[in-house]
């Protein structure tokens, strides 16, 4: 171990007056990690289900995102497609290897071409499915990986995220259940993605700005 | 980054007299505020999130060694590479020797307060490497050779024309002719120009808001996109972050998310917050080859085990400064090191000496506004307060100051002789002043009257007219 880190845990613990290996205190932090226990969950993300899908929406309406419910996954290619063509965007996208995506009726969907892979540098239209959706700010949970690649979130102009219906929940708390559920305890992807809106910056003169880096469409399609 | 904080009252003057710097802050700071207030009514549990938000980071701070243990075992049971760096000569010669390493030449930076204190773009470009800071109002700051001068809106001292007339002067291979009028369009270029350095960069730095110690990952909140776009094109992910950020759990995070950012901006919520772990996995067809992060200390050890561990609750949100008078006024240059505003005055003086930074908790009316709508509930003022103790303590104030500090002290401590000096000082000014009820001039308030009249006392104490109205004497 290094001689520098030696030093500043030997700082850190001789300005809390503990001693190294303090079977007590190791137990304390190893309790709280393991437990895990919520602290306050605003009752707003506590609500009743038939308005959670609602508060979701609103929320990602207030941040400049477009959400639009379908019937179930067959819908979900033809909904992208109307999309774009309102927003005079081209019939071009790129996904993951994500099975949920690749289980929907693209194919039929005329003009729509479809790739795979990695965001490229030109672009225009990435698709992902989230991991799971939040009510109380309007938030979608994305997992990274060969599934749904991250760059696919932030490359392109446009992102569109696919989310299960019962998949939304009420708080951040429920959100990282589903997480370990699906990944196990402690184990995260390479990047666990909060995002709740198309990209934006006031760094200019306090001015709000949509398409700061990242995606200046954000289009969320709740499905099922 | 050099440190001015001993020129704090020359700057101020300064900075009062500057017409763009006053034009900047005029509309900004009250825009904050007010989004703040708005964001915390729509959240009737905040003030109790508050309460629980300093609790945990207290708990955090008391286990700090065991949870930073922790960290570094998941992180790096996740593939992460943990350098632990004492000062910030240390975490700078670690940062150059990774990109060396890598054979780097193009460097990407999100926003980080950290790289700013430890002065790591200096080192990176004496090194030979092209940085280029990626958060918009980095990148301005960047192109004019200036630093931030607020924790999380770094360009807020200025305005809009300064950043058309910068960008002109720099994108010099762009049309001379180009509409750059509105702030879309400055965005649009902004974007373009760091889209070629997002995709060619072989190396990309971040900060780190938070450290979960339960699954070792390190935390951006941002709203730009930037940090991730720095994070996910680059072959090597490096963190700069200090040794006080780490959280227990996500569910700690969740907690803590909720405050940021409504103290930071009044949004509900930053539109990205992305949490990070490792490498890119086998199966993985994009992120960074490599990941590592610099835990520095620089003083942060120590400052656990004195009167101002409190201050190492911060999140960084900045509603100090957008709520501190002084602040407003001055804007955060005239501070002179890296933190500014309410925050700086107690953080800057025990990172670089009360020696040098004994301007900054002087440069505090008390108001308590700070203290009132931190979300980590940090008693911003007491720590000023100590930190001006530790000033006279250390003989560092003007003898005439030290002389006058210590006759009041002496008045002060004596009820009986102090409410005599009052009676006669009330009684002598209330006479001469009967004429016109306030005074242009006084014998040692020069300070005072030079900018406002004193006004004049009535004659009689407070604690006159309170015996007499105890006594039943009609007013």
């Amino acid at each position: 171990m290094s001689v520098a880190r030696t030093a500043i845990l030997g700082r850190i613990r001789a300005s809390l007056k503990a001693k190294a290996g303090d079977e007590a205190r190791i137990a304390a932090a190893n309790t709280r990690i393991a437990t895990h226990a919520n602290q306050l969950v605003p009752e707003r993300a506590r609500g009743p289900e038939q308005g959670r899908v609602a508060l979701f929406r609103s929320f990602l309406e207030g941040q400049l995102a477009s959400v639009i419910e379908v019937a179930g996954d067959d819908a979900v290619p033809a909904a992208i497609n109307t999309y774009l063509q309102q927003m005079e965007l081209p019939a071009r996208l790129r996904m993951g290897a994500d099975a949920r995506l690749a289980a929907m009726p693209f194919a039929a969907e005329r003009g729509l071409v479809v790739e795979t892979g990695p965001a490229q540098a030109d672009d225009a239209v990435g698709l992902s499915h989230a991991l799971c959706g939040i009510a109380e700010t309007g938030t979608l949970v994305m997992a990274a990986g060969g599934d749904n690649p991250v760059t696919l979130a932030f490359l392109p102009t446009t992102h569109i995220i696919v989310v299960r219906r019962d998949t939304i929940v009420g708080s951040y708390e429920e959100a990282v259940s589903k997480v370990r559920d699906a990944l196990g305890a402690i184990s995260m992807p390479r990047t666990l993605n909060y995002i709740s809106g198309p990209s934006r910056t006031a760094d200019i003169g306090g001015k709000i700005v949509i398409g700061a880096h990242g995606p200046r469409n954000l289009a969320v399609i709740v499905t099922g | 980054m050099r440190i001015e904080t001993p020129h704090f009252k020359d700057n101020a003057h300064e900075a009062l007299k500057d017409k763009q710097l006053q034009k900047a802050l005029g509309g900004l700071p009250g825009g904050l505020v007010a989004q703040r207030a708005a964001a915390r009514a729509k959240l009737p549990e905040f003030e109790t999130l508050r309460d629980i938000g300093r609790d945990l980071r207290n708990e955090t701070l008391e286990l700090l060694d065991v949870y930073l243990e922790t960290y570094e075992r998941n992180a790096t049971a996740a593939g992460a590479h943990v350098h632990w760096a004492e000062t910030a000569e240390d975490a700078r010669r670690i940062i150059v020797e990774l990109c060396k390493a890598e054979g780097a030449q193009l460097v990407t930076k999100g926003k980080s307060m950290i790289s700013e204190e430890i002065g790591l773009n200096d080192a990176l470009e004496e090194a030979g490497l092209e940085v280029v800071e990626t958060d918009l109002g980095e990148y301005i700051l960047q192109i004019r050779g200036e630093t931030p001068s607020h924790i999380i809106a770094p360009a807020i001292h200025l305005t809009q024309e300064q950043v058309e007339a910068d960008f002109r002067r720099v994108h010099d291979d762009l049309p001379a002719d180009r509409a750059l009028v509105e702030p879309a369009e400055l965005v649009g270029e902004a974007r373009r120009v760091l889209r070629q350095k997002f995709l060619a960069a072989d190396v990309g730095i971040t900060g780190a808001n938070f450290l979960i110690a339960e699954t070792g990952s390190s935390v951006i909140v941002t709203n730009e996109g930037n940090g991730d776009l720095t994070q996910s094109l680059a072959r090597v992910h490096i963190v700069i972050t200090s040794i006080d950020k780490v959280l227990a759990t996500r569910e700690d995070l969740a907690t803590i998310l909720r405050l940021l950012a409504r103290s930071a901006t009044g949004q509900e919520c930053t539109t990205y917050a992305t949490l990070s772990t490792g490498p890119r996995r086998p199966g993985d067809v994009d992120g960074p080859e490599a990941y590592h992060v610099v835990l520095l200390d620089n003083g942060r050890a120590e400052l656990l085990g004195t009167r101002f561990r409190e201050v190492l609750r911060c999140i960084r949100c900045g509603a100090c400064m957008n709520h501190c008078p002084v602040y407003g006024a001055v804007g955060g240059h005239t501070y002179g090191w890296v933190y500014p505003g309410p925050i700086g005055a107690v953080l800057t003086p025990a990172l670089i000496g009360i020696e040098k930074g004994a301007n900054l908790p002087n440069a505090s009316t008390f108001c308590g506004r700070c203290e009132s709508v931190c979300p980590m509930r940090i008693p911003l003022p007491k720590l000023m307060r100590h930190w001006r103790e530790a000033d006279f303590e250390a003989g560092q104030p003007p003898l005439t100051q030290r002389m006058a500090l210590k006759a009041w002290t002496a008045l002060a401590t004596r009820p009986r002789l102090y409410h005599l000096a009052m009676r006669f000082g009330a009684a002598v000014l209330g006479a001469a002043g009967t004429w016109r009820g306030r005074f242009g001039w006084l014998p040692l308030a020069g300070g005072w009257t030079k900018h406002r009249d004193l006004a004049a006392p009535q004659g009689r104490t407070f604690q006159q007219l309170w015996a007499e109205t105890q006594r039943g004497v009609p007013r």
